[in-house]
């Protein structure tokens, strides 16, 4: 359908400080109207605090079949994480 | 029914009551998924404030009375809502037009209201403010959109102006109430807001490319309770289940 | 359920060893309770019958909104008037995220849309039941979304990471649909007795519709083999059934009202109500357009289409026009 209204992305950040979250989609012409439609929809339950709209053809996504070499690589860094080190238990905070 | 804040809230809640009853029958008709949540939310919004006023109407005429009996038992001459909001829903361009010239003296309203020395009335205005400076955004957005949009888009929308006008005019419609309140500081002149809208409305027509009508020429009576025909339609529709089973727990 | 009639390859699930490396990688990865996302590769078979179970269940939302929405102008308190219209707002939502999940596979909303209107895709049976009395709307908050709900809490765990996202969303918002429902039969079945006879004449006319919303049985199907180890579909329906009697027949007595089935009856050894099977008939009418509300419902849908269309091309046409000014004044 060419003369569809445009997709756009919708995210919010809610109430307790977390980052904002890709809760789903809605139509606009523009940025202005998706941002009131975003609230319009998304937020009927006081769920947002903040809201990002994005035209989803703006989006780029990682592709699945390059998750090899894309994520790979981090899951032998196992010192990046705490629990690869040794603490004596006499230690008690570290 | 003689003390003149009972006619400010009367005059405040049935404009949202009746509007919010109209604007409800779009939902699951509007022309897009997100214009029928939207203008739900613009419904319940004003079911909200509809609720406040009349509450507060009920309370001050003390004869144990509550918003809902106000809504559902009294006849069209007891209505204070302006012609506007009573105007039929026809179809989607004159429902936004309706919903933006409302919206126009809705926010000018409010914005006088909530500096009212009445506290109950400031209060009550203070809430509802927070709510129609979205509305009036969004009506605004749109009727500036559909203006300036197709040649047919545009014709709809100065057709739905052209024909809701005079209506119009009701929301300035002068009484000896309005003038007590107006001594009392309550509340302002209902003509003296006129000016204001007017050049709200003629700064979005530099957008919407829509032409503002120049009558003024207006349809009067509602401060009186003379209303337009249709409003004995809306009352009867909303008004069916409490007069067909009265005295039953809904 | 909200998608009663999706049919599947039409072949019994294939087994893990005649399965080619990128369907076998598919399936272990579903088995593990691993999520589908959208680029990921997927069967041809699975993202059509995805599709069109998404479009169905997006579909009989939009409709669902008529049957109800013909109510909200005539609701008998503010209250009620409020918690309805909110309700059926509820429904537009529904859609929208369903339609927005579907939007995810590259199918977009009006192609779906125009399968809605043409006739060529479906949509809940229920919806085309007409609501004759102000107990329809607890009836249907009650009974109708007291059905979906059993079906949409399991989705919730669906293959598919948008739908199953949607899902979420969607049970969270549905907890308090059915609730004002059953609070509306409450009012109702204590109050007047007018009243009353009006909640019992809604469960007569909804029970068995509301049996039919969960589809015929299905344990043989191989249709619903295939779903079920895509994981697009959860449970059978006979098992969905039998849940939805055993949940509701207690409340109806708390009710005091009588389901309209003679047989119904608590069965000591199978601990669990045993109950007449609706007509299956009439269910396979309904859906291929022979309802009582059939014609009203798609009418209406297709008149709010076709009035809004200079509304949407309007709003096209003024971004157009915004964009091609903002690139003349750079």
């Amino acid at each position: 359908m060419a003369n569809e209204l445009p997709l756009w992305e919708v995210f919010i950040r809610g109430q307790h400080g977390t980052a904002h979250r890709h809760v789903g989609s809605l139509h606009a012409t523009d940025a202005e109207m998706a941002m009131n439609n975003a609230r319009d929809v998304y937020t009927r339950r006081n769920e947002g605090l903040s809201i990002w709209v994005v035209p989803s053809s703006e989006i780029v996504a990682s592709i699945p079949s390059k998750k090899g070499p894309l994520f790979d690589p981090s899951k032998d860094k196992i010192y990046r994480h705490p629990s690869f080190y040794n603490i004596p238990v006499e230690v008690k905070k570290i | 029914m003689s003390n003149p804040r009972i006619h400010l809230a009367l005059r405040m809640g049935d404009n949202s009551l009746i509007l919010s009853q109209q604007n409800s029958k779009w939902c699951g008709h509007a022309p897009t998924l997100e214009e029928d949540i939207a203008l739900a939310n613009v419904s319940l919004d004003l079911m909200g404030h509809a609720q406040m006023w009349l509450e507060f109407a009920a309370e001050v005429e003390d004869e144990g009375r509550n918003a809902d009996t106000l809504a559902f038992f009294r006849d069209t001459e007891e209505f204070r809502n302006s012609l506007l909001v009573e105007r039929p829903n026809v179809d989607f361009a004159t429902t936004l037009m309706r919903q933006y010239l409302f919206d126009a003296w809705h926010l000018e309203q409010l914005l006088l209201l909530s500096q009212s020395s009445d506290t109950l009335v400031a209060e009550i205005s203070q809430k509802a403010l927070v709510e129609v400076r979205y509305h009036r955004e969004r009506s605004q957005s749109l009727v500036i959109r559909l203006g300036d949009g197709t040649i047919d888009s545009h014709n709809r929308m100065q057709e739905a102006l052209n024909a809701l006008w005079s209506y119009f005019g009701s929301f300035f419609e002068d009484s000896k109430d309005d003038e007590m309140l107006f001594d009392l500081q309550t509340s302002p002149m209902p003509s003296s807001l006129y000016p204001r809208v007017l050049e709200q409305l003629n700064q979005d027509s530099v957008l919407s490319t829509l032409k503002i009508p120049e009558s003024e020429f207006w349809q009067k009576g509602a401060v009186q309770g003379h209303h337009t025909e249709n409003l004995g339609y809306i009352l009867a529709e909303m008004q069916y289940l409490q007069r067909t089973y009265p005295n039953s727990k809904w | 359920m909200y998608a009663q009639e999706v049919k599947s390859t039409g072949s019994k699930p294939k087994s893990l060893s005649s399965m080619s490396a990128k369907e076998k990688a598919f399936q272990e990865k579903i088995d593990r309770g691993q999520r589908i996302e959208p680029k990921d590769w997927m069967p041809e078979g699975y993202r059509r019958t995805l599709l069109r179970q998404m479009g169905q269940h997006a579909h009989s939302e939009i409709v669902g909104q008529l049957p109800e929405g013909n109510w909200i102008s005539r609701a008998p308190t503010l209250e009620r008037k409020t918690i309805l219209l909110a309700k059926v707002q509820d429904e537009a939502g529904h859609g929208l995220y369903l339609y927005s999940a579907a939007e995810t596979l590259g199918k977009s909303r009006d192609e779906m849309t125009k399968e809605l209107l043409s006739g060529r895709a479906k949509y809940s049976s229920i919806f085309n039941y007409p609501t004759l009395n102000w107990a329809d709307m607890g009836a249907v908050g009650w009974l109708v979304d007291g059905a979906a709900i059993m079906n949409q809490v399991p989705l919730q765990r669906t293959s598919y990471g948008p739908y199953a996202r949607a899902m979420v969303r969607i049970c969270k918002e549905e907890s308090f649909h059915q609730r004002q429902g059953f609070d509306i039969m409450m009012k109702m079945s204590f109050g007047s007795k007018k009243q009353k006879a009006m909640a019992q004449d809604s469960l007569n006319r909804f029970w068995y519709p509301s049996l039919m919303m969960f589809g015929p049985s299905d344990s043989e199907s191989v249709h619903s083999a295939q779903s079920m180890a895509w994981k697009i579909k959860i449970n059978f329906n006979d098992e969905l059934r039998q849940k939805f009697v055993d949940q509701t027949a207690p409340q109806a007595e708390y009710l005091g009202l009588t389901i309209p089935d003679e047989k119904l009856k608590w069965n000591e050894k199978t601990e669990q109500y045993d109950y007449s099977e609706p007509n299956w008939e009439e269910f396979f009418e309904v859906i291929s357009g022979n309802g009582p509300c059939n014609t009203e419902r798609l009418a209406a849908r297709n008149k709010a289409w076709d009035d809004g269309e200079w509304f949407r091309d309007g709003l096209l046409a003024n971004s157009t026009k915004n964009q091609n000014s903002q690139i003349a004044a750079e």
